[in-house]
């Protein structure tokens, strides 16, 4: 489903280079659940965003679905991100002045679809968290593992095939972090939805099919 | 999508209220000047009383005589005879409506000193232009040859000479110490329709000066009017062909430049025009200049704003960049929020302009000036809306669009 080959990330400053991600090479399969673990700065997060093309990789190859996206122009990319990506962040990116219901049909709104279908589908993936009763409150009224139902919710509305998750429990206990966890599990057993988690969570890591682990950018595990 | 817009704008809105005040003050302080600034000039160059035959009617103001050699001229009004003598022979006009410029007369009324500002004008001129008549009549060509003493007055000077009485003709008022009978009382002419304005009218024939005498420059001008508005052009030819055979009669100038000119035309020669050039370009290209001048400060302004605006938003731009916004849709995105928070200006703008123009109205600031927001001055308030909007919006927007996704998300 993904194909990373030799990815490196270099961050340049005026005097520095720092090289965040060194020459990994990756193969995730459709309907895989993979972890990425590692400590602080080990160049996690950077791999994820290369792997949901927020970020392009200073060399390296990348292949979703079968297609090589390091050509594509951006109106391509974002429709690429659009179709095929979900993303869930840790700090969830809520937009604030939005109500829940309208936070999660974001993603449609880059798509052909009309209103009413937007709201039907919106409604149908807040129901598959759990929030079916909070489509008209806002961010600031929910507690931190209801927001991070409503990230998950708007991650898998557009139905895309890969969902990467940066530390999607990072912020939360550890009841509401299970709670999240069996959401993913759920969505990558029954949908067969690929997803790709980076944790700090060594117990969240050990659900996942395969744990990857990082440091100093390099594969170590 | 749209009223996802919609809705986002008006939470963003709401939410740095000092910011959004600057922004819609700026917007609505300027679209109000520019609204009433609008209104005056249309004022100035719609048709209006009592000159409402602008569409068939070309204006004759100056004569210019030049000495090209040395570099010098002399311009004034015209003569009375330039018009007897020359113009009343073109065959393509109707009829001339012939005015001398405003003279000012003192008479003192109870001890209270009144100016009155009298014009000579010939019969036609109340036929060209429509004076709306409150009491009485014109006076007729006989009355004008036989020199008769009479006068068409003002409703205003009406009430400030003889004070608060049902009817005036028939009896005097004196003006540099003439006696005139009053035949007519009209009513006021704003003081934007300069040519027109007066407190007196009288016969040419009773002026001092001598009408008769063959110069070129005098003190009068004159509406040309044809038989129809298709003659205009025709009119204008004919009178542009005439010129070339007056006779200059000077031998200290070379040139000679007397022009009937298109309402507009004939006042633009008088700010930036001269003989030769009637100043249209000059005019609309200065006007243009300051009013993009006057925009461009509050635009700036709203420019900067809209930039912290924005990037305080970066997360959400991140967010949106992440589940399938592309550069150019956020672009628009951004440009249609501006656009309403500048419509939503350009109401407020409105309002305060009808205010501004019923209070000018109302506390009478300028003499019989009414002005009023009409459907022209809504147009281009419009249009000044979309400029701002615009403006404003795509210079942020495609910074904003710009944003690394993944920077845009940390900025949180």
């Amino acid at each position: 489903m993904i194909r990373l080959q030799n990815i490196e990330k270099v961050y340049r400053t005026d005097t520095v280079e720092t090289l965040a991600v060194n020459g990994i090479s990756l193969d995730i399969a459709k309907g895989e659940f993979l972890s990425i673990m590692g400590p602080s700065g080990c160049g996690k997060s950077t791999l994820l965003n290369i792997m949901g093309l927020l970020d392009e990789p200073s060399r390296g190859t990348i292949r979703i679905a079968g297609q090589d996206v390091s050509s594509f122009s951006d109106q391509r990319l974002a429709r690429f991100r659009n179709e095929q990506l979900g993303f869930i962040f840790q700090s969830y990116h809520l937009i604030n002045d939005l109500q829940v219901l309208d936070n999660v049909e974001l993603p449609l709104l880059y798509r052909s679809s009309s209103a009413r279908e937007r709201r039907d589908l919106a409604a149908e993936a807040l129901e598959k968290v759990g929030l079916s009763n909070r489509l008209k409150h806002f961010p600031s009224q929910l507690s931190g593992g209801q927001r991070q139902r409503v990230a998950i919710a708007r991650a898998i509305v557009g139905k895309p095939q890969i969902i990467l998750a940066d530390e999607p429990t990072g912020n939360l206990d550890s009841a509401m972090g299970n709670e999240i966890m069996d959401i993913l599990i759920n969505l990558n057993q029954n949908d067969g939805t690929t997803v790709v988690m980076v944790t700090h969570d060594e117990n969240m890591a050990n659900k996942t099919h395969r744990l990857v682990r990082l440091f100093d950018g390099s594969q170590v595990q | 999508m749209l009223r996802n817009y919609f809705k986002i704008a008006i939470a963003v809105l709401k939410r740095r209220k000092f910011f959004t005040f600057i922004s819609l003050f700026g917007i609505s302080f300027t679209l109000t000047i520019l609204m009433v600034g609008t209104a005056f000039l249309d004022k100035v160059i719609s048709p209006d009383y009592p000159d409402y035959k602008r569409e068939r009617s070309l204006y004759v103001g100056s004569m210019e005589l030049q000495n090209s050699k040395e570099g010098w001229l002399n311009r004034s009004n015209v003569s009375f005879y330039f018009f007897d003598h020359y113009v009343s022979r073109l065959k393509s006009v109707e009829k001339i409506g012939i005015s001398s410029y405003s003279k000012a007369s003192n008479a003192y009324i109870n001890k209270k000193k009144i100016v009155i500002n009298y014009k000579y004008t010939n019969a036609d001129y109340w036929r060209v232009l429509e004076y709306r008549f409150l009491e009485g009549k014109p006076y007729a060509e006989q009355q004008i040859l036989h020199a008769e003493r009479v006068a068409v007055i003002s409703k205003a000077i009406k009430k400030a000479y003889f004070g608060d009485v049902s009817s005036v003709v028939g009896q005097y008022i004196s003006a540099d110490e003439v006696n005139y009978r009053v035949i007519g009382v009209v009513d006021n002419v704003a003081k934007t329709m300069r040519n027109f304005a007066g407190d007196m009218f009288l016969p040419y024939t009773v002026s001092k000066e001598n009408y008769k005498k063959p110069d070129l420059m005098g003190s009068y001008s004159a509406v040309l009017l044809a038989r129809s508005k298709a003659d205009v052009p025709k009119m204008k030819l004919e009178f542009d062909q005439m010129m070339k055979k007056v006779p200059i009669g000077n031998k200290e100038f070379d040139r000679l430049y007397c022009n009937a000119d298109y309402f507009f035309a004939s006042i633009t020669r008088g700010i930036t025009g001269d003989g030769k050039d009637s100043g249209i370009t000059k005019a609309v290209s200065v006007l243009v200049a300051l009013v993009i001048l006057f925009l461009l400060l509050p635009t700036i302004n709203l420019v900067n704003i809209n930039i912290t605006r924005i990037m305080e938003r970066s997360s959400e731009i991140g967010v949106r960049k992440a589940f399938g916004a592309s550069s150019r849709t956020l672009v628009y995105q951004f440009i249609v929020e501006n656009m309403i928070l500048t419509f939503l200006g350009g109401l407020l703008g409105l309002l305060f302009s009808a205010l501004m123009i019923y209070f000018f109205n109302s506390w009478n600031l300028m003499d019989g000036v009414r002005l009023s927001l009409n459907f022209s001055v809504l147009m281009y308030s419009f249009l000044a809306c979309v400029f701002f909007g615009l403006i404003s919006g795509v210079y942020p927007a495609w910074r904003m669009s710009r944003l690394n996704v993944v920077k845009a998300l940390k900025a949180q």
